[in-house]
């Protein structure tokens, strides 16, 4: 026998289900009067530094269908590279936002700004990119990837996260591509041929 | 800037529920197929959003009035349900933002797409939320939600539960899950309870009834406590203040 180990075990994870609009966005989802606004639907301040941009898309299944159920969060550092709650942090970028897809179409939208390239962990650059979170009802366990920029070709090609991934051909599942006028298009694809790349971090 | 942490555990995968799970209709075609590819925490996923107190209604733990007409309250079995959010490493969580949902006591959920023939309650709405102390203590009161048929089999009900979503320091520890009732024998009839390999992890998420957290003639209390992933971390490189 060996001394015992004092870990505890994460709480599983249940799927977010159907309602999930009821307790993380409840004026959206018709619930008025118990919060003054839906968490999220802010991003920015009055003065944020950087490229202001629009990121919209779906979130797909695996017969093409948009889930008009589902529920997005992203979490991304301001122009700098610098995280809020980090020494310098632009105060004007809070970082975190959270949309539902719409109930009919099943698009989502953010309005932010572009981020910085932020340090791995070794000190190197990883290209610009955003923090994905998708819960939804039949996802038994929260989607994590990273929406990087199609446009910074340098960057994104010497991305430490990108470049170690083994099946190139599917790294551009994770590129935002520009429409014009600041807007990226980020279609999250749940299974098919073009799966979205997700991270077990 | 230098990451001040060396990251989160890695997640036990044969812990959670996987992806497909067939009885569970729904995740065959919203399930991933490829694997996951695994990945250290980076600075990405080691921060995450705060939220202060500022942003809490004087009722948003309690959702037996916080939907209710003056004077009126939600019709059910009053209860408290209090815990502590914690991280792999036994450590209490503060400043947990931890938001909670629930059908009401006939097990109808207010929204648009539910159909159930259960009615509404005029006085409940359904979300509550809280944020944990220092110690990572959360309470809030509600009425104990329903059972209710689901699309799935023929015949599926979920037993009586709470959904819960909760915020760690880290992005990267995001979690949502559901809350059980201790002794509910529909826990063991569900698809998506059964969606987790075993009844050993399963049966961390069902609520203890505590009586000496009753509050007498008023409501019942359940125990529900928390676990997000733990932060790995040196002696060398521990914040006296903690994580």
């Amino acid at each position: 026998m060996v001394q015992k180990l004092e870990n505890l075990k994460e709480s599983p994870s249940q799927t977010a289900g159907p309602y999930v609009h009821i307790g993380l966005t409840p004026n959206f989802s018709g619930i008025t009067g118990v919060y003054d606004a839906d968490l999220g639907t802010k991003m920015l301040g009055d003065a944020p530094k950087g490229e202001r941009i629009t990121i919209t898309g779906r979130v797909l299944d695996g017969t093409g269908t948009p889930l008009r159920d589902a529920l997005l969060e992203i979490w991304q550092a301001d122009a700098n590279g610098i995280y809020p709650g980090q020494d310098g942090a632009d105060a004007d970028v809070y970082g975190w936002g959270r949309c539902p897809t719409d109930m009919d179409d099943g698009t989502f939208r953010f309005e932010t700004i572009k981020p910085g390239a932020v340090q791995n962990r070794d000190g190197t650059p990883m290209a610009p990119h955003i923090t994905f979170w998708i819960v939804a009802r039949g996802i038994n366990l929260g989607l994590h990837t990273r929406m990087y920029f199609a446009d910074e070709t340098e960057a994104n090609a010497a991305d430490p996260v990108l470049k170690r991934i083994e099946h190139q051909v599917r790294v551009p599942t994770l590129m935002g591509q520009p429409q014009g006028n600041g807007t990226y298009l980020f279609d999250i694809h749940l299974q098919g041929p073009d799966e979205t790349i997700f991270f077990d971090i | 800037m230098t990451d001040k942490t060396s990251g989160l555990f890695h997640r036990d995968r044969s812990w959670h529920p996987a992806a497909l799970t067939p009885p569970y209709k729904t995740s065959i075609k919203r399930s991933p197929a490829a694997a996951p590819i695994s990945m250290p925490s980076t600075l990405s996923e080691d921060t995450g959003p705060v939220f202060t107190r500022d942003i809490l209604g004087p009722q948003d733990a309690d959702l037996i009035h916080n939907f209710a007409s003056e004077g009126q309250s939600a019709i059910g079995p009053r209860i408290i349900v209090y815990g502590r959010v914690l991280d792999e490493t036994g450590r209490g969580v503060p400043n947990a933002l931890v938001e909670v949902w629930q059908a009401n006591a006939g097990g109808r959920y207010r929204h648009k797409k539910e159909s159930y023939l259960a009615p509404l309650d005029p006085n409940f709405g359904g979300c509550g939320r809280v944020i944990t102390d220092a110690h990572g203590n959360y309470e809030f009161r509600t009425i104990q939600p329903g059972p209710y048929p689901w699309p799935n089999g023929p015949n599926d009900w979920r037993p009586a539960h709470i959904h819960f979503s909760i915020f760690g320091a880290s992005f990267g520890q995001r979690l949502i899950t559901q809350m059980y009732f201790e002794d509910d024998p529909m826990i063991w009839q569900c698809p998506i309870v059964g969606t987790i390999p075993s009844r050993e992890a399963i049966e961390t998420l069902v609520a203890a009834l505590d009586m000496r957290r009753t509050v007498p003639m008023d409501a019942r209390a359940y125990k529900f406590d928390i676990v997000l992933r733990g932060v790995r971390q040196t002696m060398f490189e521990n914040r006296m203040e903690g994580l």
